[in-house]
């Protein structure tokens, strides 16, 4: 490691100016002559390995090649390194260059992934896909014929009432577990927690269980068929799937808003419930929409609850409450299992769009959490100007993604 | 909320008299505040009794195969209801998943941990935001559109690779492959690389965290002291983050018993006990029930619903473990989970 130059004494004059001429020393930054080692490296790393998986043994396949050269190719850096600079440097340089690049790699089947699903299923989507059901498809058609209207409707109704059910529940436990003095926060933290990690085909089951294997093939009470197969059956599996996830996003956000504001209401006189509704909430609100998207963009997704509760249907059926319904994840889980290439392209093509639509949620989500500070500035500015005061300043606020 | 009450004298006030009594203060809420404290309550006591009702449920409804087959389907690993007596058991089930589960967290530690140390400690701002969007993302992709890609594309690739370690490695145990002519797609070392990729976010997040929360000052002292980064990561950072590092990567295995879809579409999900992770072959729990959606009459439905019960309850154990480990240690209180 190069020295570092000592510090000014204490209590000498003011810090002598640094010669123009000279470069800035940054010890811990990677040199050109480091970045012509790791090329050096990578290169004999590479020859190397093809001498020996294609002339010496049988090929170990492009991705097993890969790792072997990489590993390789740490050695070798961390050889040269230690030899031209000690070995301590040597270490230090070796986990930055394994670090960053262990980090870097994550983005590889990320790309894959979305990059794979887009080739597959692009070439089949057609304005169709939103209009149609598959009412007429037979196997043999193109895989442009027929759509996806019915998975779309169904996703919508299912996720719609799954939110409509969750999100009163999910903001009074968060407001439970933040606002309030109870004993019973840490037990009931403790299940929310385990509640999110519960097995999202143990939701499904659980629903199945309770509400549709008692009356299994004949009506429910009161001559009712909600106790089915249905929409509404997998929007309950689904709630459970997304309680956990918006009531702790939803604490995390109540957790942001400042202390000052909650006591400045109390010292009013106002009421713990007034306060909760009429400051910490109005306060969260931007964060609390981040919390929803993401319990959408959870819920979107989700195909093993729906599998004991939707249980997927053919066509069209726009009643939640009664019959199977179809929705765009069971639509692909059912296509691509199917024998013939002609199936598995509409399910590229449902998988397609959702994948599409959970990026665009993922996306909003990002940017409305990030709104927020401006938000803030915006609305502070409005209300100083109502009520003629100068703008204090802000404490810094931690982002809701960092 | 945090109230305190700070008395006259610790702040330098008027000395307070010795006889002093506090004046009593009472907190008599009003009715809002009664129906606002009942409310909450309810709801956050409602996440109890869900997740209770979920335990009791399964347990009930898997009654008739416990009665008929006892303590053996805990033993039994084959899942036969063509034969008299039917034979069906958890054993091969749990195996798969426990394997399929400590593969992905092998794989999914290191990588989880090379990307919190990126974000926390080696990279710019602007690179650190698009890291940690990056592992939110890898979270926000579907399971079934994993196992999808992994299942036609991802399995095919690796082919060479199992048949490179099955070939020269064999030696090793866990490589080992026997059989004539083995099929190395559909194996369990592929399903856990696949499920690796959907339990790294949530390590990566708790580690994260928790290596943020290391003290500024011995980060300081660690590299006045002409330390290294990599010295200070080392001597500093990780062993504060210990207990971090271990309950995210039991958080991580609780997510991968867990995960279902992309198992499915991954494995045979035949429920034999396959010890040779390379070789075609396996189920785990999740996956086996998810393959026999629709069934809705008969001894194979109570026996789901066991197996259902056995995988609820492994889930909730690993994670429950994995919170008290977290929430103990002096790096993880206050993180979230």
């Amino acid at each position: 490691m190069t020295a570092v130059v000592a510090p000014p004494v204490a209590g000498s004059e003011a810090r002598p100016a640094a010669p123009v001429d000279r470069p800035r020393r940054r010890p811990r930054e990677l040199t050109a002559l480091d970045y012509a080692t790791m090329t050096g490296c990578a290169l004999s790393s590479i020859a190397l390995n093809w001498l020996i998986f294609t002339r010496l043994t049988d090929g170990v396949g492009w991705f097993g090649f890969l790792v072997v050269a990489y590993l390789t190719f740490l050695g070798l850096f961390f050889v040269v390194t230690a030899d031209r600079l000690g070995r301590l440097v040597a270490t230090d340089r070796l986990a930055t260059v394994a670090i960053t690049s262990g980090a870097a790699v994550l983005a590889a089947p990320l790309l894959w992934l979305v990059g794979y699903i887009v080739v597959k299923g692009l070439p089949n989507l057609r304005p169709n896909f939103f209009t149609d059901d598959q009412q007429g498809i037979t196997p043999t058609q193109p895989a442009t014929d027929g759509g996806g209207s019915h998975a779309l409707v169904g996703t919508l109704e299912q996720v719609g009432l799954a939110l409509f059910m969750t999100l009163p529940l999910a903001l009074a436990t968060a407001v439970f577990l933040n606002e309030t003095r109870s004993r019973l926060r840490r037990p009931v933290r403790i299940f929310v927690d385990a509640m999110s990690g519960l097995p999202s085909i143990v939701a499904g089951l659980f629903i199945f269980a309770v509400l549709i294997l008692p009356y299994a093939g004949d009506k429910g009470p009161f001559g009712l068929d909600v106790f089915g197969f249905n929409g509404f059956m997998a929007s309950l599996a689904l709630a459970l799937v997304m309680l956990p996830t918006i009531t702790r996003t939803i604490e995390v956000v109540l957790r942001l808003v400042p202390d000052g504001l909650r006591e400045a209401s109390l010292a009013t006189g106002a009421s713990r419930a007034r306060t909760v509704w009429s400051v910490v909430l109005p306060t969260a609100r931007s964060g609390m929409a981040t919390a929803i998207i993401l319990g959408i963009a959870r819920a979107v997704g989700e195909t093993a609850p729906l599998l004991f509760t939707a249980f997927g249907y053919d066509l069209i059926n726009g009643d939640p409450f009664s019959r199977p319904q179809e929705s765009l994840p069971l639509y692909v889980y059912r296509f691509i299992r199917l024998p013939n290439a002609t199936a598995r392209a509409r399910g590229f093509t449902g998988a397609l769009v959702l994948i599409v639509v959970v990026l665009t949620l993922f996306a909003v989500a990002r940017i409305v959490g990030r709104d927020r500070t401006a938000n803030r500035s915006r609305r502070r500015r409005r209300t100083a100007r109502a009520t003629g005061t100068a703008l204090e300043p802000l404490e810094p606020q931690e982002p809701l993604f960092s | 909320m945090v109230t305190s009450s700070v008395r006259a004298r610790d702040l330098g006030g008027t000395p307070v008299p010795d006889d002093h009594q506090p004046r009593p203060v009472e907190d008599i809420p009003a009715r809002a505040d009664r129906l606002f404290g009942v409310t909450t309550t309810g709801a956050g006591l409602s996440v109890l009794v869900l997740l209770t009702l979920v335990g009791l449920f399964l347990l009930l409804r898997s009654d008739d195969a416990f009665r008929l087959m006892g303590g053996r389907f805990f033993t039994t690993s084959e899942w036969r209801t063509d034969t008299t007596p039917v034979r069906i058991g958890v054993l091969g089930l749990v195996v798969g998943t426990v394997e399929v589960a400590l593969v992905a967290v092998a794989v999914a530690i290191p990588l989880g941990i090379c990307a919190a140390l990126f974000i926390t400690e080696y990279s710019s701002p602007r690179w650190r935001g698009m890291l940690t969007g990056l592992v939110d993302l890898l979270a926000a992709i579907p399971s079934l559109l994993y196992g999808l890609w992994g299942a036609i594309v991802v399995a095919n690739q690796l082919t060479p690779l199992s048949k490179w370690l099955a070939d020269h490695g064999g030696w090793i145990p866990i490589f080992r492959v026997s059989g004539d002519n083995p099929q190395y797609q559909g194996s369990i070392f592929i399903a856990g690389l696949i499920v690796s990729l959907m339990v790294l976010p949530i390590i990566a997040a708790i580690t994260r965290e928790v290596f943020a929360q290391t003290p500024p000052g011995e980060r300081e002292a660690a590299l006045a002291l002409g330390g290294t980064r990599w010295g200070m990561v080392r001597m500093v950072v990780l062993p504060y983050g210990r207990s971090g590092i271990v309950g995210g990567s039991m958080l991580g295995l609780g997510r991968a018993l867990g995960e279902t879809i992309a198992v499915t579409l991954l494995l045979p999900q035949a429920p034999i006990i396959n010890g040779q992770i390379l070789k075609n072959g396996g189920a785990t729990v999740s996956g086996f029930i998810a393959n026999s959606a629709g069934v809705i009459k008969g001894i194979t439905v109570s026996g789901l619903m066991a197996a259902g019960l056995v995988l609820f309850l492994m889930t909730l154990l690993t994670n429950m473990v994995a919170s008290v480990i977290v929430n103990r240690s002096r790096s993880g209180v206050g993180v979230e989970l």
